[in-house]
Formats: structure tokens, sequence, C-alpha cells
């Protein structure tokens, strides 16, 4: 199996100079005008509407749910500390280990020490967003394991060498024809009708031999249940259950804000979590895991560890008004929704959490480097109207863009000088009426001379790929003072321009 | 049942769209308002305040205040700049003493299909307009002000429309204010979703509550020789 790589580039282009911003553009523009993936996108999105839709219908009250499963992240966040020693202890009490990491190197490291010094050849994952976050899997193989995804949408990615797509549905972006494909050239078996029982069937029989081979099986957390002190994994492949009780070792990795204060918070949380990532009514496995085999237990790992990640996360902490970020439970609900997901894809972001969450997320914990990604929204909303913790995600995308201008970010000075003058404009109606008259008469000179949507059109970003505005020759404001201010109720004030 | 109004109309309808304005009159006197239009009235800030620019946007905010101070009614034929008022100007004046101001403004100020049905309880003002149309439901009015039902009950309301519905009529425009040019091509790709949805209801006109929205989706109807035509919903309740 090759290494994975977190920033996939097509093979043959030279690494570029270019800044996230600028590839960010770049590759969104490509990707928007790609029809054949708008149309797999669309597709596979419209199922999932619907499976959604049917799923908040079963639901007695959604927005209940949604209220009560905000208020248990609520509590777990404001009492992280709390929680997490609670969690902790438990853990411990049960002869489990737990590493603190303050960042992704130190959770790799402690995963990668505890794999040579046990002998470890081969890994099975299931899925873990927080493994893509730190790049764990590069560097298991860099000390010489083998690392099996064994989620079926990653095992997939993983063999085409590419990062998740989604973070509920990695390969989402491909369809059956594409996956043959790939199983023939990387598996070298052929499945000449793509047919996606056989397709599973084959990545299963791989899968299986993976999963006896192996010697430690690495897992992500839904939820680590403070009071109970364990860590609820759901999949709906049972790829988690296997994962974590073949192999000896069980290692649990995932971000400290996962935590919640009660077991029976699942009795909410996990119902919701599979309506929003999938529109089942609960996912098909749902594990729970405390410790390791105990001696009266036939079967389960004879060591159990939990990596707890902070990676940035204490600092959205500290953010009272950011805060709330760290309700989400990755359930992909926003990323669905998202019209601009759906037209660039899940690549182009090119961080570990795609699509709305990620746009808010990704600045906070790398910087601002991605603050591109908070303008990168037409601040619809949608993302906020599905999230089942009721994270306010467009509120917070306007937020980040208010910190990133008032912290001076980057390229925002000739913006700064814009906005400056368009603030003396708007303060003075005069000015403001003046400047339209120009703007309006000026453009209707270069329309009129066939420029619209060239070098010479101040407007062309709007008007290259959009029939240019027709500009009328006079404001409300002037029409307002010579014909329709005295005019009688009742009177018409119609007539054209 | 005479209303005293004043008009907010979005700086962008002044100086680009005015006919919008001049049908939002005709509806709200053929109704039997009193409408007054502030004269020095400009723009809500809103640009500055979605790219981030807060501090330029709160003086604009600040000076809608006091232009508005004795208003009435406030009445916005823009789901948007109406958004900007009554949702956004109490957080970005949150720290001064203008806040509480604000929010009682924002309460007093309605886009024009939220003030026809919900303040004046009508669904029939009178129009007639002999065309099939569909509706897009434009962002801002409907997660911000909530208004998913109130365009469209008007709609109804009209003789002789024909109201078809559009898929995914809740799915955005792609507009976005400075959004639209800082990234063109997704804006576009949005944009084109949008007027395939359109197109495929067989529609001579498509509406919104929001301007500027209708500017975007024009654009590329325009540019694509489409048959439908964007039409604010102002322009159809003023026809007839």
């Amino acid at each position: 199996m090759s290494t994975m790589s977190n920033n996939p580039t097509p093979a043959g282009e030279t690494p570029s100079a270019l800044t996230a911003a600028q590839k960010f553009l770049r590759d969104a523009a490509t990707k928007s005008a790609d029809l054949v993936h708008r149309e797999i996108i669309r597709k596979n999105m419209d199922s999932y509407d619907a499976a959604h839709n049917r799923g908040r219908a079963r639901i007695k009250d959604w927005e209940a749910a949604r209220r009560k499963c905000q208020e248990i992240k609520r509590e777990a966040i404001n009492n992280l500390d709390k929680y997490l020693l609670q969690f902790e202890q438990k853990v411990l009490e049960r002869g489990g280990h737990v590493f603190w990491a303050a960042n992704g190197d130190e959770a790799c490291a402690y995963i990668k020490d505890l794999a040579i010094g046990r002998g470890v050849k081969t890994v099975v994952k299931s899925k873990s967003m927080v493994t893509e976050e730190m790049h764990l899997a590069p560097v298991l193989e860099a000390a010489g394991m083998r690392v099996w995804e064994t989620d079926l949408g990653e095992f997939i990615v993983q063999l085409r060498n590419e990062a998740p797509y989604h973070i509920v549905t990695p390969a989402m972006h491909l369809d059956r024809n594409q996956i043959r494909d790939l199983f023939r050239e990387k598996l070298g078996e052929d499945i000449p009708d793509a047919d996606p029982q056989k397709l599973v069937a084959l990545a299963r029989r791989k899968l299986r031999e993976a999963f006896f081979a192996a010697e430690m099986g690495i897992s992500g957390a839904n939820f680590l249940v403070a009071d109970a002190g364990v860590v609820a994994i759901t999949t709906n492949e049972g790829n988690g259950r296997l994962s974590t009780s073949l192999p000896r070792i069980h290692v649990a990795v995932t971000g400290i804000e996962k935590v919640i204060p009660r077991l029976e918070d699942l009795g909410t949380l996990w119902p919701v979590l599979a309506t929003s990532g999938t529109g089942q009514p609960i996912t098909t496995y749902s594990t729970l895991v405390g410790g390791p085999k105990r001696a009266d237990e036939a079967d389960g790992p004879e060591e159990f560890h939990v990596v707890l990640l902070d990676n940035g996360r204490s600092g959205l902490l500290a953010n009272a008004e950011e805060r709330e970020v760290l309700h989400c439970i990755r359930c992909g609900a926003c990323l669905n929704i998202c019209p601009v997901y759906r037209n660039i894809g899940g690549h182009t972001y090119n961080t570990t959490y795609p699509g709305p969450i990620g746009s808010v997320l990704t600045p906070h914990l790398r910087g601002s480097e991605f603050q591109h990604l908070s303008y990168a929204s037409s601040l619809c909303g949608a993302c906020t109207s599905v999230c089942p913790v009721n994270i306010n995600l467009h509120h917070h995308l306007l937020h980040n863009r208010r910190d990133f201008t008032k912290a001076g970010g980057a390229k925002t000075g000739g913006e700064r000088t814009q906005f400056k003058l368009w603030r003396t404009a708007m303060l003075h109606p005069r000015l403001y009426a003046l400047g339209g008259w120009m703007m309006r008469h000026s453009l209707r000179l270069v329309y009129g001379m066939g420029l619209a949507g060239t070098a010479l059109d101040p407007m062309r970003a709007w008007s290259r790929k959009r029939r240019p505005v027709t500009l009328p020759a006079q404001s409300f404001r002037a029409r307002w003072k010579k014909e329709l201010s005295k005019s009688d109720q009742g009177r018409s004030a119609g007539g054209s321009k | 049942m005479a209303r005293k109004i004043s008009l907010f109309i979005p700086c962008f309808v002044d100086q680009l769209q005015p006919q919008v304005a001049v049908d939002t009159v005709k509806v709200l006197r053929r109704i039997g308002c009193e409408v007054d239009f502030p004269a020095d009235q400009t723009c809500c800030g809103q640009p500055a305040f979605n790219t981030g620019f807060w501090d330029e946007a709160r003086p604009c905010a600040e000076r809608f205040l006091r232009v508005f101070k004795d208003a009435e009614v406030i009445v916005c034929p823009s789901g948007s700049c109406a958004t900007m008022v009554r949702v956004f100007y109490p957080e970005l004046l949150a720290s001064g003493t203008a806040h509480d101001e604000a929010a009682a403004l924002g309460k007093r100020t309605f886009e024009l299909s939220e003030f026809l049905v919900k303040v004046m309880g009508l669904t029939d003002v009178g129009a007639t307009f002999q065309h099939t149309v569909t509706y897009h439901a434009s962002c801002h009015g409907l997660r911000e002000l909530k208004l998913r039902n109130e365009p469209l009950q008007l709609l109804r309301g009209v003789k002789g429309l024909k109201l078809v519905d559009m898929l995914r009529l809740e799915e955005c425009c792609g507009f976005g204010g400075t959004f639209a040019t800082k990234f063109e091509s997704i804006s576009v790709a949005m944009g084109e979703s949008k007027c395939d949805s359109v197109a495929v209801t067989g529609a001579e006109y498509v509406t919104a509550i929001d301007p500027s929205c209708l500017m975007h989706v024009q654009g590329i109807l325009g540019r694509r020789k489409d048959r439908a035509k964007a039409i604010h919903l102002a322009s159809i309740l003023a026809s007839g």
C-alpha cells in the first residue's frame, strides 16, 4: 500500500509556490466547471437529502432534539476540564492508558513508539478524521508498518492516494466504474459489471486478511463518555468493532472536544448523529469500549490506549464567542447542504475538515493562511439550518472575517483603503449620489462601446460570466424627487426609465 | 388601516434597479399607505460588514439610526438589507449605547412581503400578472427573517399568475455580496445550478424578494439566453 498524502497533487504536476488561497481559487475554478463532478455530487446529495428529510421526520420534535444536543455539548465544553479528567480516571481504573497530546506530532510519536515497542507490523484503522488531521498513517508507514484503512470509502481513497473527500462519505466523488477500475489496477481483480455487491465483497475479503494479521487497531471516537469512562464508536460496516476487538492493541485517538457528560446522553446524540449523517435512525454498529480485555472476557484487546488531542482546540475554548464551534459532532450535514461544497467538492478545500465547519474551524486550527475559506461562502446559512447541535456556522464565518481584518490580515490593505473611501461616500449623501451617477454613466459608456467584461470594464469580475447589468439613466432618488414624492395616493407611480 | 411608511431603498437598488423601488412605492400606495423616502439615506453598511470591516460598517449603521429615528414603520424591498438592520445591527452596535435603539428600530423594519402579509394582513394587493412564474427563496429572507410562506402567499393572490415550484428552491443562487466577484467561478456555478432549476419549470419569470439575487440570476440567464427573466416580487405586485 502506498504512502498516503494529505495534499494530493495530480501526477505530473510540479510542486507550486501558490499560497493556499491561490491554490483554492485555481482548484475551485476547475472543479466548479467540471460538469461530470457536478452531476455525481448532485445525484449523491439528492439521495442524501431524501434520506435526511425522511430521517428528521421520524423524530417527533427535531428542533427539540437539536436543542437537547446543543445543551449537552454546551455543558460538556464549558466543563471540559472536569469531564475529561472524569473520563481519564475511569479508563485508568480499568487498566487503560490515556495520553494527552498537545499537538499532532506528540500524538503521532506516542502511537509510533508504542507500535515499535510492541513489534507491530500491521495496523488496521477504522475511520477517524483526527488521524487525518495529525497525518498519522504516513508516520506509521515511514516506520515500516503497513496501515490499512478499513472503512470502505477510506480504503478506496487510500488506494487512490487521496485524502477523504468528505468527513462521513470519503469516496462520494467516485462512481462504481471508477472504483472497479481502481480495484482492477491496485488489487488485481476485475469485476467487469462493476456490481456494487461484488466490489464490496472483494474489499471485504482483502480487509478480512488485514484484520486477522493486525497487531494494532486504531479507531477514532464519536464520543467520550465521562461518567462511564468509555469511547463510543459508530460505523455502518462493522469495521470499527473489528478494529477495536481483534488486534492485541487498541488505540482510540480523538479530539478533546468529543467528551460528553453522561452515558444517557447517547440516547439523544446517537440517533441525531445518524439522522444528520446519513438519514438512518441509528448507525448499524454502535460500540462502547472502556478498557482492555478482563480476565473473565473471551475477547478484546490486551492493551487499551486513548490519545486525547488538543492541536489548537484549547485556543478555541478560550474564545468565548467562538467556543461553540467545538460542539461539532462531525456528522457532515453542513457539507451536504452547502452549495459551495456541492460545486467545488471536498478536495478543493485542501484541509482535513472541508465544507462549512472546515471553513469556520481551519483558520483557528491552522492560522490565517486559511482565512480565505472564511470568505469562500455566500453566507446563505443553509449549514446553520441543518446543524444538529445548532452551531451558528455562517455567523462564525462573519466573525472570522471581522477578526481577520481587525488583525490587519494579509492582502486586506487595498480592500481596507477601498472600504475607507466607501465609508466616506456613504456618510455624505451628495458624495454618494455623485459617485453613483459617475459609476452608472461611465459604465454606460464602456458597455455602449461593447467593452463589457474586458480589461477596460471596472466591473469585469461581475460581467465576464454574467450579462452586464442594464444601467438606468436615473437613480431612484432622482426619480423620487422629480416624479414620485408628490404623487397622490392611489395614483400610478409606475412608468419605466 | 393607513400606515405611514418610511422607505428604505438599498443603495444598489437606488443606483441600479430603481424600478424595483418605484414598484414598491406603487404597491404601498395602492393599499393605502402614505409613503416617504428619507432622502439622506445611503447604504446600510452590509458590504463592509460582510467583508469583515466592521469599523467601516458601524458609522453607516449609526447614521441609518439617525436618518430613520422618527420612522414609524420602515419597509425595504430586500430581505438581505432588512436582515442587516434587524439581525446584524444589534450585534454590530453591541458595545455602544446604540444597541437598544438598533434593536428597537429592527422591530419596526420589515421586508416588503413581510410587511404586506404579517403587518397589513394582506395576501391580495390587487395585482394581475398573466404569466408563469417560479419562486426562488432568497437566503437572508428565508433563514434570517424566517419568511418561508409570505412571498408565496402574495404570489398566489395575484390574478392570472400561474405559480410553478422549482426544485431546490431554498438553495442559494450564489450571489453572496462580494463573494460574487471574489469567488466568481463558484458564484457562477451556483447561479448556473439555480438557472437550471428555473429552466426545468418552463416558467417565463423567476421571482424573489431580493434584488441582488435577481441581478445575479438575470446576469446568468441573460448570458445563457435562457427563456426565463428575473423579476422582483414588487414588480409583479405592482402589475395590472
